[in-house]
């Protein structure tokens, strides 16, 4: 019983981290409709950034705070200097300008911080607590917190601001959304800021959990798909969700299924994967198109 | 000075060219029609206007050159284009995407005033206000599309066949409509329309188009009376 508490709540929390990946991923897709491959490199070089801002002598707090900002601004960047000329091009085109910019960044941090792996401090401290004799790690419920609190600030955006309005028509209507004095440029631009802000916010937060190193966030990335799949892939809160689920499904298989264990977790993520798109392909959140002619 | 000055007005789509050079002017607090057959160039005259075509020439709005502004940009400048196809945020409710149409404006007080006002123009739309605009029928999503518009409180409207699609009873009451906001709010009509009959009725000015050029002007009754006109160019 210790046992299977525990593996929930250690579920639950990496659950988080793979919604955190996955909320991003899905605000790139809501906004612009595709799905961002270099999500989770771009995750891992605001990591670096934090680590290299805490080398400086920055304290863990302000340097992750810099860092989100930092990444808020480097979104933008990408989307006007790289996404911008291909905007609106055709579906495959997009796909190759994201897996090109996943090695891109790739190749860039390797280039500037080389391949080792290095220790990343927790924002939460390394304490626990008792649960029914399961120790539960602040670290845990601190994910589990700031994770909730993120998607129920993005709701309010999306739902009660002029801004959060004006990103959800561009996505349905670029064209008819520039009729109504929305500049369609400048509004992917914040889409991809706060995706990158919410990327760079999944990266601190996973890193302690792993080894900070150029590739970290390649799994993650995975897991982070299946859980937007699962979720619906339209719906921040869905991505959470579904991160919770897979993050939980991962660690049951993981611990009670022999033949998986922990060599073969990485099946979880795509039987989810497999089993959402044929059996319910808009996920447990997703929207149907509802329009009719 | 006229509302809207445009002369020698080019606009096409990529390497073809559709309007080839018309010229004419839109006074304050009128209703003008463009008229003529298809593939004429009348929605393009609407697109090249607010910017969502390839275009050159001279457009001048209240005595500003306009012709280099961006759809945005010229949007602030309270014109409201009703596009060809709506424009509707399927996934937005009805309400939703009057929010959109106002999205310009700060004034907050005058927003939730206008959107009482269009809900009194079209009191389905009321009715409708928490639906998704995706699911309303045609007819439905035309008032949205006239209701959004309004909500930036337009100087000039430029309207795209809002009759398209729409049974002709639902026609002759939209019609009575545009008439009465623009008679009882001064709101400029410049109005592209196939069925030259009715616009004919409700118009002050008409301009003909053919294959890219203005074959005629004049007032809406000049246009409807003349016998050679209405055969060759009308059809009626």
């Amino acid at each position: 019983m210790d046992r299977f508490i525990q593996v929930l709540v250690d579920g639950w929390a990496t659950g988080s981290l793979y919604g955190a990946l996955a909320v991003a991923v899905v605000l790139i897709y809501r906004a612009t409709g595709i799905v961002n491959f270099a999500q989770g490199e771009l995750a891992m070089f605001s990591t670096f950034i934090a680590w290299g801002l805490m080398q400086a002598g920055l304290p863990l707090g302000l340097a992750v705070l810099a860092t989100l900002a930092l990444s808020f601004v480097g979104g933008m960047l990408i989307e006007r200097v790289i996404i911008r000329p291909v905007e609106g091009g055709e579906v495959l085109t997009l796909v190759i300008v994201t897996l090109g910019l996943y090695i891109l960044v790739n190749s860039l941090a390797g280039w500037i911080w080389g391949f080792g792996n290095r220790a990343f401090p927790s924002l939460f401290g390394d304490g626990s607590f008792d649960v029914a004799g399961a120790a539960v790690p602040y670290e845990s419920i601190g994910i589990v917190v700031v994770l909730i609190a993120l998607v129920a600030i993005l709701f309010a955006v999306f739902q009660r601001t002029k801004v959060g309005l004006a990103m959800r028509a561009v996505a349905m209507n670029p064209e008819s959304s520039r009729l109504h004095g929305i500049s369609v440029g400048r509004t992917l631009m914040i889409g991809w800021g706060v995706a990158s802000l919410v990327g760079a916010l999944a990266g601190v937060l996973i890193a302690p959990r792993l080894f900070l190193d150029v590739n970290f966030m390649g799994a993650v990335l995975i897991y982070s798909f299946a859980a937007a799949t699962l979720g619906g892939f339209d719906s921040p809160l869905g991505a959470l969700i579904g991160g919770w689920i897979v993050g939980i499904a991962e660690g049951l298989a993981g611990t009670y299924v022999d033949f998986i264990g922990s060599d073969l977790k990485i099946l979880v993520p795509l039987t989810v994967i497999l089993v959402v798109l044929l059996i319910r392909p808009t996920g447990l959140f997703g929207s149907a198109e509802v329009a009719r002619a | 000075m006229s509302l809207l000055e445009v002369s020698d007005l080019e606009a096409g789509y990529g390497p073809v060219t559709v309007l080839r050079g018309i010229s004419f002017s839109v006074e304050e607090g009128r209703i003008v029609t463009v008229l003529g057959p298809n593939g004429a160039g009348k929605t393009t005259t609407l697109r090249a206007l607010s910017g969502t075509v390839r275009r050159s020439g001279s457009i001048r709005f209240d005595g500003k050159d306009v012709s280099k502004r961006s759809p945005e940009k010229l949007a602030r400048k309270s014109v409201a284009h009703v596009p060809e196809g709506r424009g509707t945020f399927t996934g937005l409710t009805c309400e939703e995407n009057l929010r959109v149409g106002a999205f310009p404006r700060r004034d907050k007080a005058g927003v939730a005033e206008d959107m009482k006002r269009c809900f009194g123009y079209f009191p389905r739309l009321e009715e409708r206000r928490d639906q998704h605009a995706g699911a309303m029928s045609g007819g439905e999503q035309q008032m949205l599309a006239i209701a959004r518009a309004l909500m930036l409180r337009p100087r000039l409207m430029l309207l795209d066949e809002p009759s398209l699609g729409l049974a002709p009873k639902l026609t002759a009451e939209l019609f009575k409509i545009l008439e009465k906001i623009a008679r009882e709010e001064g709101v400029t009509m410049l109005l592209v329309e196939q069925n030259a009959n009715l616009v004919l009725k409700f118009a002050d000015d008409a301009h003909v188009l053919e294959a890219g050029r203005i074959v005629l002007s004049g007032t809406a009754e000049e246009i409807q009376a003349d016998e050679g006109i209405r055969r060759s160019y009308l059809g009626v």
